[in-house]
């Protein structure tokens, strides 16, 4: 059974995908570690976890996609899954600085310390296992999608009522992230990290881990959500979108669609945030920050929704491009995303990815076109072939 | 006693429904039987309440008052959409809504009768069985040649068609078809009445429709609704034939 949804899964796109990711997680660690620093061919050491960084935020698009652009569901608050999925690697990471924190408490993170607190709070327990804390990764976020999408479902909350309370949601935790009391850090959140699973975390070897790990769990989503949006359950959540109350009268619970993919497209995200926080070696509130999540939106828009690899296109270019226009113009990058948010809804409804099938639609028009034109003698013979334009 | 017998031996039972929209009865006390295997056409002016009756009947409306019995027993008003579907419940819509970035097998496919659940949906292949009963609901509604196409693609007719070939993957004990012929050529009309008595042979089916000349191919019992309640009923010369019937709908 498993084994026929896997099978599916692996259609022509899927596997070149997978194929060029898992070529990135050898290719990228391998220039860095084993070219000589001088070979032009060689990655900067920068640039490893600045590439890792990007391939989390393309599978957090990819995990909006699942919600967007198959099932309908604009979720404006994603980047709260991924922000939780962090912390819950953030915390991970605080328990392994143990003596060598400013304070030097082998159990409280400097900032209780700093607060004064007398033990650690009960949801750190456990935290200082690296397995306890990648299953956090999962179940936090999973749970949070959990009650926030039955709630929401059941009722039937829709559209843009959906998005804006998503977007609450996100904003909410915010706040909460925000206040000392929370027991994460407050305002200036988790960071200091010194080792992860024994390895210093700015080793150039552990940040080529890091980098390899993510293309490889960007690969592993790649095949879950082809493997859903293969399936005949990926076809029914494509009618929810399209026809949510029509396909309720064929027989299906249109709130369990949702919710099943919501959840599962929540738990990619916390492990999309896991991954990223090692490498940026920060989590702090302003992940949770609404306009965060918005721009998850529009990467996924410019890569092209309702397709695999176009969240990862528009989640790795427009992070390119961010980089590069922040360092060069500061001031015009908000101006650029808008400007290309814009663009993408007017003139490419389906984004980049769309613009290939568009070219490819008309280029086999064209050929549909010559071929049925008719021949000389036809014309000869008194057909029409076009109609003659109006004077 | 008799009254229960009398419910027993029915498809659908509704007994005294109303149902009011801002203090505007669109059903008022209104009473429907429909027999096993048996057609009832459904006709009446705009506004006569056709469509809110199968949104009643399907539990996307919940009546105020009245019975509302599926089988003879299961009470409608209690389920939701999706429940009411797996009784076997099949309903078309005035507008044909078909799937349009589906293709037309996968419109089929999504509605022949499975286990609807998350996992048996995730999980499910197409076994030798459902691809025969495809293939030949596909023939059926004559749109097998066009079983890649993506739904969108079809003329307004074959949509009309594929919704009816997707009730029945459905397999339902009863169909609800809204204006099944609205936009066809007189020639789909005919065949669509053929298929739908073909069909009405072993399925009870509820037809609403303004076409007369449908009606009269189907040749069933008809009701002629008007402002919520039943006007007439009998064969359609009888219903046409009723004073009442020809002041407040055929005119004339």
């Amino acid at each position: 059974m498993i084994t026929q949804a896997l099978f599916r899964a692996l259609d022509k796109k899927a596997i070149w995908l997978v194929a060029i990711l898992l070529l990135v997680a050898v290719a990228v660690p391998a220039s860095n570690l084993l070219l000589p620093v001088d070979s032009p061919f060689r990655l900067p050491n920068y640039a490893v976890p600045l590439f890792g960084k990007y391939l989390t935020f393309a599978m957090l698009a990819l995990a909006l996609d699942l919600v967007w652009g198959y099932c309908g569901i604009l979720s404006l608050g994603h980047g709260a899954f991924f922000a939780i999925g962090g912390y819950a690697m953030g915390m991970y990471l605080m328990r392994q600085i143990g003596t060598r924190g400013v304070y030097a408490n082998p159990i409280l993170p400097d900032f209780m310390v700093f607060l004064n607190w007398k033990e650690l709070p009960w949801y750190w327990y456990g935290m200082d296992n690296f397995w306890f804390a990648m299953l956090m990764v999962v179940v936090v976020p999973g749970l949070l999608a959990f009650i926030f999408g039955f709630l929401a479902f059941r009722s039937r909350v829709t559209g843009v009522y959906l998005s804006i309370i998503t977007q609450a949601m996100t904003y909410a935790l915010l706040l909460a992230f925000f206040r000392n009391d929370m027991g994460f850090g407050g305002n200036n959140g988790l960071t200091d990290f010194k080792d992860i699973l024994g390895q210093s975390i700015s080793a150039p070897s552990t940040r080529a881990a890091l980098f390899a790990a993510s293309a490889i769990a960007l690969a592993l989503a790649v095949l879950a959500c082809s493997a859903i949006v293969n399936s005949k359950l990926g076809k029914v959540m494509v009618a929810v979108r399209d026809a949510e109350s029509r396909t309720r009268f064929l027989g299906y619970r249109v709130e369990y669609v949702k919710l099943f993919a919501f959840v599962v497209s929540a738990i990619i995200a916390g492990i999309a945030g896991a991954l990223y926080v090692p490498q940026v070696g920060i989590i702090n509130p302003s992940e949770f920050e609404p306009a965060n999540s918005i721009e998850v939106v529009i990467w996924t828009a410019v890569g092209g929704r309702g397709t695999i690899i176009g969240p990862i296109i528009g989640g790795v270019l427009v992070n390119v491009g961010k980089s590069y226009f922040t360092g060069a113009f500061p001031e015009y990058w908000l101006f650029a995303l808008g400007a290309l948010f814009v663009v993408t809804t007017l003139f490419l409804p389906k984004g980049i990815v769309g613009l290939i099938g568009q070219y490819r639609a008309a280029t086999t028009k064209r050929e549909q076109h010559d071929r049925d034109a008719p021949t000389p003698m036809q014309v000869e013979a008194g057909a029409d072939p076009q109609p003659k334009p109006a004077e | 006693m008799s009254e229960a017998r009398e419910k027993l031996g029915t498809m659908l039972y509704l007994d005294g429904v109303s149902v009011a929209f801002d203090g505007f009865k669109a059903i008022n006390n209104l009473s429907i039987i429909v027999h096993p295997a048996e057609m009832l056409a459904i006709i009446g002016p705009n506004g006569a309440g056709k469509t809110t009756m199968m949104d009643i009947i399907t539990g996307k409306t919940r009546p105020d008052d009245g019975q509302v019995l599926f089988d003879g027993r299961t009470d409608l008003t209690k389920l939701d959409e999706a429940a009411i579907a797996n009784l076997g419940i099949g309903r078309k819509f005035q507008k044909p809504t078909v799937f349009e970035s589906h293709t037309v097998w996968d419109n089929i496919e999504m509605a022949l009768k499975k286990p609807r659940g998350i996992f048996a949906t995730l999980f499910y292949t197409a076994d030798d069985e459902d691809i025969a009963r495809i293939t030949e609901i596909l023939e059926t509604v004559r749109l097998l040649a066009r079983k890649d196409d993506y739904a969108a693609n079809l003329s307004h007719g074959q949509k009309q068609w594929l919704e009816i070939g997707m009730l029945l993957a459905q397999d339902p004990k009863l169909l609800l078809v809204d204006e099944p012929v609205a936009g066809m050529t007189d020639a789909e009309t005919v065949e669509t009445a053929k298929l739908l008595k073909d069909i009405a042979k072993t399925r009870s089916v509820v037809v609403v429709e303004h076409d007369m000349s449908f009606v009269r191919e189907l040749g069933s019992r008809v009701t002629c609704l008007a402002e919520g309640a039943v006007l007439a009923e009998g064969s359609l010369d009888q219903v046409s034939a009723n004073p009442v019937v020809i002041e407040r709908y055929l005119g004339r």
